[in-house]
Formats: structure tokens, C-alpha cells, sequence
């Protein structure tokens, strides 16, 4: 059962993540809910490398023991980074909007017609 | 004479890593050169983009000709190692990857050219140039790629490029909010890709789609990993109900960036169609559910896993198409009101590839191809020679557009009008434009919409008449544009209004000159880029014998 | 967005070049130790971040011209795209790693354990993508500062 609950974990957080972007009018609090899910998507990448009593994968010249998989943590590096950059941007627009618009609620932006 | 030809072979060898690393390049020496002169980093972008449609329509060349399927290990060394992994990231091209290919650089060339003096009033331009050069090699690596991994950082890279060009205008409030808004659904839908990759991954030790494709068997989550790749690729695809994004998008954006973001739209349909198709190509038929029950008598069927597809496409398809068509009908935005268009073109794509999912029968293990019947097969080369109509003529109407706002700095329909007098070459290329969207003979819509009407058909007739209804109640909404925006009496705020520059009219005629090309010519497009392209989705078994010499096919190919 | 107190300062002067040499020597033993480009560059950024958080957004920006920074970045990034097509001239494949087994520069193989002078290629490329994430990850954080500083301001 104790091996279960990075998964449970992983589920959770995808699912607040998703509950903050659909139902939460706050502008930074979506984009809090993206990097929840972000953070479960990356948690999920690193159990998957796990295999049990496993040391990590570096050589250090004492004998060989059982080392948990590379990859996976090869990929959850960049996914970190890709991470960084889209909150980073996603951070500067939400700075132009309220410069434009003083206010950050979701419902009140972009509203200004585009018939005129 | 034998030194050139090394030289041209050694460079066809090679092409697939230069048409991803020359725009990389020039996308990092543009701020350095940008320093020196504006003019001179104009046509340096213009320059290597022009060397990346040079290497592209090279490799297509060799692909299309010669039918045969080039890999390219990035670091050298073979693709699988000796115990059968492949550890290393490849590009693998085949005729699918080469008719993209095309398409991407002919936009990104006419979206170059153009931006030379539709942002000539814009300050900033360094960074505009680097987005755009890197959203091009984004788009690039994301149809030439081999590997799931690959595919989401390529996916990633062209999000985040296009919502910084979506945003290019900060001055104005909507276009900053609409970036926002496409790079929330961006993030989401790649994050849906990652966690399918990342089940894939843990259930086969492999990340390379050939491998995968070899390896791949129907379990429970295997198709939670084909829905989520389904629902994050449909996403950035914008197909109802997941299309809130896109009139937004295209609507604020500049011009040429809407040029490029209909090819990057086109790229994750086309990264739909690879999953479907070559990843999961040998369980297309697998039985998902077998239903059995006592109605009158016993009633036997299996729910294939190409049957739940087709219907949920078709089903979609038919909403995009309506939901298009009747949007498009009511706005007064003139960008707006073609970026209905476009979800209503990506409706009709989808409808025949839809279709022709539903008219796969089996497998044949022997030749390891889909066996489709043969308004199937029609059905798939139809939406496939749609994809380069569609690109091709949205991306003419959207130029127009741009070149309107650009002139008279208008963009509601109902403050144009009597523009025809002042813009010669513009309203004939609108013209060329809305013909061609709509369907009419001899441009190129006609040739692909009568291949997806004459199939469709088949499958169902009411699908057909649906579409013809729609494509004639679309032509009457540009028709009403045409009218309203270009005919009509003059107006005196319009009366110096010039022609629009000559970069601007030679990007538009790029385009203009290859839709009548297309038009005139269908059967030698048909034959020699669409069907090559069609059989490469339906032959997996060759995409997995370029990377596994060892996976056996027999030499007899085809139907 | 003003400094802080001298305390704060006095702190930051003492722990700063401890982050910078730490954060430098993740990215040079970034092909034995966990590590690399990015996560050292993002270490001496948080270093950099700390600088600006303590002395102030007004003083930094006086010390620091943007366009270095953007010119900087453009070196890092044109550096890893050049050993890729140093690759490509030298080896007979795109990204091919040709300083392994040639003793040049980083070509030794094996001779030990914790031998820097290993992996061909892959150090100088840690340090190309680490300049890059340094000049990039600074930049943003000190743009952000500029413009809420700026919106304070009006």
C-alpha cells in the first residue's frame, strides 16, 4: 500500500490543479492551478523510475547495486525547465493585463468589443 | 561533376538535423545582427528561412520520388543498440512527414516575406524575428520527429514562440489576454501529452514511436494513454468543444503570426494522425468491448477500437463544421469571422479522416497495413490534400485581412467598404481566396471537397449533405464580406488609401499562384505528393522496418 | 522597489559568492554529478535574485545593463548551437560528441574516479547552456521588478 501513495498523490494534485483553472475567476490562481498540475505530471515522471531498494543511478565505484531508471529523470528535467519558461510568460501577461485593465478577475478582461 | 553530386547527397543525408538547427541558429544570431541594421536583419530572417525551404523541399523531393523512408540518429551510431533499445533521438521522415514538411515551409516563407513590412511600424522587432525563427524550427522539429519525447519538447517550444507573437501587440489589452488564454489551454494540453507519454513510457521501456508502435498491445492503459494523446493533440488542434482559444487567437494576432499559427495547428492534427494511425496502427481493429445479448435472437458485435473512433470524429466533425459555419455567419470582426472559417475547414478535415477510420475492416499481417475499402482510402486522401488546401487558402484570406487593417487600420466589417478602386491586386486575391475556401471549380478547394463529399457519401448520406450545406452557407458569408468590404460606394475617410506594399503583395501572390496551380492541376498533386502521403499512414509496418531491420514485412506492398 | 536593511546587506555580501562558487560547481561537474546547465545556472540566478531582493531593484538596474544581459544570453545559446555543428564538421553527424577518446581537451576515458577531464563535448555545452540560463533567468526576474517598480511609481 505504501507504494500506492505517489499515485494517489499524483492523481490529487492533477485534480485540484484542474479544479483551480476551470472554477477559481482569479487570474494568478489559474496560474497556480497550472503548475499543480505541472507538479503532479513531474511527481508521476519520478515514481515511475523507482524500483524498490534502489540507489541512485551514479557510479561511485563501491560495487553495484540495484539503480533506479535514468530516463525518467532526464525527462522530468526538462520538463522542469519548459516548466519555468511557460509560467515565467504566463507571469509577464498577467502583469500587461492588470497595467491594462486594473483588475484580474477573469470575467472582466477582454471584454471590450471587437465589433467597436 | 561527381563533386556536386556528393556534395548534394551529402546535404540530403543531413537535411533533416539543418532544417530544425538553421532556423535555431538564425533565431539566436538575430539579436547580434539586429544591433548593426534593421534592413539587414530583415533579410537575414528572410535568408534563412529560404535555406530551411531549400533543405525541405530537397528532402521532399527524395521522399515523395522515391517512396522510401530516411532516419536520421542525432550523435551518430545506429538507432538500436545491440540489446534492441533504442536510446537514441531520431528523426524519422517518411511521405506523411515530407507533405508537411511543404506545407510548413511555404507558410513560413510567405509569413517572412510579409512581416518585412506589415511590422515595419512596430518597435521591438529583434525579439519578433527571433519568436518567429523559433516557432519555425518548433513546427519543423514537430512534423520531422521520430520520438514521443521529442514531440512534446518541439510542442512546447511552438506554444510558448506563438503566444509571445499573440502578444506581440502589448499596447492593446485584448491581444495580451488572448495570449493568456491560448497558453493556458497550451499548457494543459501538453501536460495531458506528457502524462500519456510518460504511461506509455512506464509500460515499455521505450520512447521511440517505431519501437512503441512494434511493441504497443490494447491494454486498459494503453487506452488511457490514447485518450489523453487524443484530448491534448484535439486541443491544440481546435476542435469543438475545445476551440474557445482559437477566434481569439487568430482574431488579435498580427497577420503573418496567424499564418504561422495555422500551420502550427496543422502540425498537432498531424501529430493526432501519427498517434492513430502508425503508434497504435496494429490494434486499430482491437476489440474494445465484446457485446453480446438475446434480442430476438442472438445478437453478437465487437465495439472495435477504429469504430469508437470514427464515431466520436464524425460526431465532433459534424459539431466543428456547424458551430464554424454558423459563427462565422454572425460576426462583424473581419479576422474573426475567418477564423470560423478555419475551425469550420478543420471540421471538414476531420470528417474524412473520421470516415475513413470507420472504413477500416482489418489488418494485414502479411504487408502489416490497414486494409480500408475504397471510399476509405478515397476518404483518407481527401483529408489529407485538404490539410494543404486549407492552409493554403485560410492563410490568403487572413493575409488579406491583414493587408486591409494595415492600409486603413479598420477592422469591422461595417466600417469598410469601396475598397475595390484603391486595392487592385488585393480584391482580386481576395476573390482567388474565397472561391478557392468555398469550393468552387478549378481552384484547389473543389478538388479536395469533392473527394470528401464523394466519400462521406458512402459512409452516410446525411454527413455528406451536412457539408455541402455548410461549405454553400460559408461561401454566402464570404460572398457578404466581398460585397460589403470591397464593393460598394466609396467612402471619403478611404479616399488615400494606397495599395498595399510590395512585400505584402508578393506573399500573397506566393500563395495565390499555388492555389491556381493546385487548382489546374489536381491529379498531379493527388498522385505525386497526396497518395504517397496516404499510403505512408496506412503502411506502419514500414515506419517500424526503417528503425527495426528485423521486423519482418513481406516486399509486397500497397493493396 | 527600495533596498533593505544593512543587516540584510551585510548578509548577502557574505553568502553570495559562496551561491556563486556553489552554483559553478554544479555546472562543471555536470556530467558526474547530478547537475548540469540548468540546475547550476538556476543556483547562481537564486544567488542573483538575492542581490536584488536586498540591495533593490533602482540600485541593480543602475549597475546592470539589460542589453548585456540579452547579448550574453545570445552568446551562451549561440555556443551549445556551435559545438552541435562543430559536431557536424569535425565527426560526421549533427550533436556527435568528437572530443571523446582524442585527449584534447576533454577526451580522456576512464583513469579514475572522480576525472573531470572525461565526456568530450558534454562539459562545454554544460557551461554554454549554464552562461544562457544565468543571463536568462536574470533578466526575468529583474524585467518583473522594473515593471512593478514602474507601476509604483506612477
Amino acid at each position: 500500500m505504501i507504494y500506492q501513495i505517489p499515485y494517489i498523490a499524483v492523481v490529487a494534485l492533477i485534480l485540484i490543479g484542474l479544479y483551480a483553472i476551470i472554477f477559481r475567476r482569479n487570474l494568478i490562481k489559474m496560474v497556480i492551478g497550472i503548475t499543480l498540475i505541472e507538479s503532479g505530471v513531474n511527481l508521476f515522471l519520478i515514481t515511475l523510475a523507482f524500483r524498490k531498494e534502489s540507489t541512485a543511478p551514479i557510479y561511485h565505484g563501491t560495487g553495484s547495486r540495484l539503480m533506479s531508471l535514468p530516463v525518467p529523470h532526464a525527462l522530468t528535467l526538462t520538463s522542469i525547465v519548459i516548466g519555468v519558461a511557460v509560467t515565467a510568460l504566463m507571469l509577464t501577461l498577467v502583469i500587461h493585463i492588470y497595467k491594462h485593465y486594473k483588475t484580474l478577475d477573469a470575467r472582466k478582461i477582454g471584454m471590450e468589443g471587437d465589433e467597436e | 561533376m561527381t563533386g556536386e553530386l556528393d556534395l548534394l547527397a551529402e546535404l540530403l543525408k543531413h537535411s533533416p538535423a539543418l532544417i530544425v538547427a538553421i532556423p535555431l541558429l538564425g533565431a539566436f544570431l538575430t539579436p547580434l545582427i539586429g544591433k548593426i541594421n534593421d534592413k539587414i536583419r530583415n533579410g537575414f530572417a528572410v535568408f534563412i528561412v529560404a535555406l530551411t525551404s531549400f533543405f525541405a523541399f530537397l528532402l521532399a523531393n527524395d521522399i515523395l520520388s522515391n517512396g522510401s523512408i530516411r532516419t536520421y540518429v542525432f550523435g551518430g551510431g545506429s538507432a538500436l543498440t545491440d540489446g534492441g533499445f533504442a536510446v537514441r533521438i531520431l528523426f524519422e521522415i517518411d511521405g506523411m512527414n515530407a507533405f508537411m514538411a511543404i506545407i510548413a515551409s511555404i507558410l513560413a516563407l510567405a509569413g517572412v516575406i510579409y512581416s518585412w513590412s506589415f511590422m515595419k511600424e512596430n518597435t521591438g522587432l529583434d525579439k519578433y524575428y527571433t519568436l518567429i525563427l523559433l516557432m519555425i524550427a518548433g513546427m519543423f522539429g514537430m512534423i520531422l520527429t521520430g520520438d514521443m519525447f521529442n514531440f512534446f519538447v518541439f510542442l512546447e517550444i511552438t506554444s510558448i514562440a506563438a503566444c509571445a507573437l499573440i502578444a506581440f501587440r502589448t499596447n492593446q489589452g485584448k491581444a495580451v489576454d488572448a495570449g493568456f488564454k491560448y497558453i493556458v489551454i497550451s499548457a494543459i494540453g501538453a501536460l495531458f501529452i506528457l502524462f500519456a507519454i510518460a504511461i506509455l513510457y512506464s509500460q515499455y521501456n521505450a520512447l521511440n514511436m517505431a519501437v512503441l508502435a512494434r511493441e504497443i498491445q490494447l491494454t486498459f492503459l494503453d487506452k488511457i494513454a490514447l485518450a489523453l494523446l487524443i484530448t491534448g493533440l484535439a486541443m491544440k488542434a481546435g476542435i469543438v468543444p475545445m476551440h474557445m482559444w482559437l477566434p481569439d487567437a487568430y482574431g488579435r494576432a498580427p497577420a503573418s503570426v496567424t499564418l504561422l499559427l495555422v500551420g502550427a495547428t496543422q502540425a498537432s492534427l498531424y501529430g493526432a494522425l501519427r498517434m492513430t494511425s502508425t503508434l497504435y496502427g496494429k490494434n486499430i481493429v482491437g476489440v474494445i468491448k465484446h457485446a453480446d445479448f438475446n434480442l430476438f435472437s442472438q445478437v453478437v458485435f465487437d465495439i472495435t477500437l477504429n469504430g469508437v473512433l470514427g464515431f466520436i470524429v464524425i460526431l465532433l466533425a459534424i459539431l466543428t463544421i456547424f458551430i464554424g459555419v454558423l459563427m462565422a455567419l454572425k460576426e462583424t470582426n473581419f479576422k474573426r469571422m475567418i477564423a470560423f472559417a478555419a475551425v469550420a475547414e478543420i471540421g471538414y478535415i476531420i470528417l474524412a479522416i473520421g470516415s475513413a477510420f470507420l472504413a477500416v475492416s482489418s489488418i494485414d499481417s502479411v504487408t502489416s497495413s490497414a486494409v480500408l475499402s475504397q471510399p476509405g482510402y478515397m476518404a483518407l486522401k481527401g483529408g489529407i490534400f485538404h490539410i494543404l488546401n486549407d492552409a493554403l487558402d485560410i492563410g490568403l484570406l487572413f493575409l488579406v485581412a491583414g493587408a486591409i487593417y494595415y492600409t486603413t487600420k479598420e477592422t469591422s466589417l461595417n466600417k469598410l467598404g469601396g475598397l475595390a478602386r484603391n486595392m487592385k491586386y488585393t480584391t482580386i486575391f481576395f476573390l482567388i481566396g474565397l472561391l478557392a475556401v468555398a469550393g468552387m471549380p478549378p481552384l484547389n478547394g473543389f478538388a479536395s471537397k469533392i473527394l470528401i463529399y464523394e466519400s462521406t457519401y458512402q459512409v452516410n448520406p446525411i454527413l455528406s449533405i451536412i457539408a455541402i450545406l455548410c461549405s454553400i452557407l460559408l461561401l454566402a458569408a464570404f460572398v457578404k464580406v466581398f460585397h460589403s468590404a470591397f464593393l460598394g460606394p466609396k467612402q471619403e475617410k478611404f479616399d488615400n488609401v494606397k495599395e498595399a506594399p510590395k512585400s505584402m503583395l508578393v506573399a500573397m501572390g506566393i500563395l495565390a499562384c499555388i492555389i491556381i496551380f493546385i487548382g489546374l492541376f489536381p491529379e498531379y498533386v493527388l498522385n505525386n505528393i497526396v497518395t504517397p502521403a496516404a499510403d505512408a499512414l496506412v503502411n506502419f509496418g514500414n515506419y517500424i522496418h526503417a528503425v527495426d531491420s528485423n521486423y519482418v514485412i513481406s516486399l509486397i506492398g500497397g493493396f | 522597489m527600495s533596498g533593505m536593511s544593512r543587516i540584510v546587506k551585510t548578509v548577502t555580501n557574505i553568502t553570495f559568492p559562496l551561491v556563486l562558487i556553489y552554483g559553478l560547481y554544479v555546472i562543471a561537474h555536470g556530467h558526474l554529478t547530478p547537475g548540469g546547465g540548468f540546475q547550476g545556472g538556476a543556483v547562481v540566478a537564486s544567488g542573483l535574485a538575492m542581490i536584488l531582493v536586498a540591495y533593490g531593484s533602482v540600485w541593480t538596474m543602475g549597475k546592470i545593463n539589460e542589453k548585456h544581459l540579452s547579448a550574453l544570453e545570445s552568446v551562451g545559446a549561440l555556443g551549445f548551437i556551435g559545438l552541435a555543428f562543430l559536431g557536424l564538421i569535425f565527426g560526421t553527424w549533427f550533436f556527435n560528441n568528437y572530443l571523446v577518446g582524442d585527449e584534447f581537451l576533454f577526451g580522456e576515458i576512464g583513469k579514475g574516479l572522480a576525472n573531470i577531464n572525461t565526456a568530450g563535448v558534454i562539459p562545454l555545452m554544460n557551461f554554454a547552456v549554464g552562461l544562457k540560463v544565468i543571463a536568462g533567468l536574470f533578466a526575468i526576474v529583474l524585467v518583473m521588478a522594473y515593471a512593478t517598480r514602474l507601476k509604483e511609481g506612477k
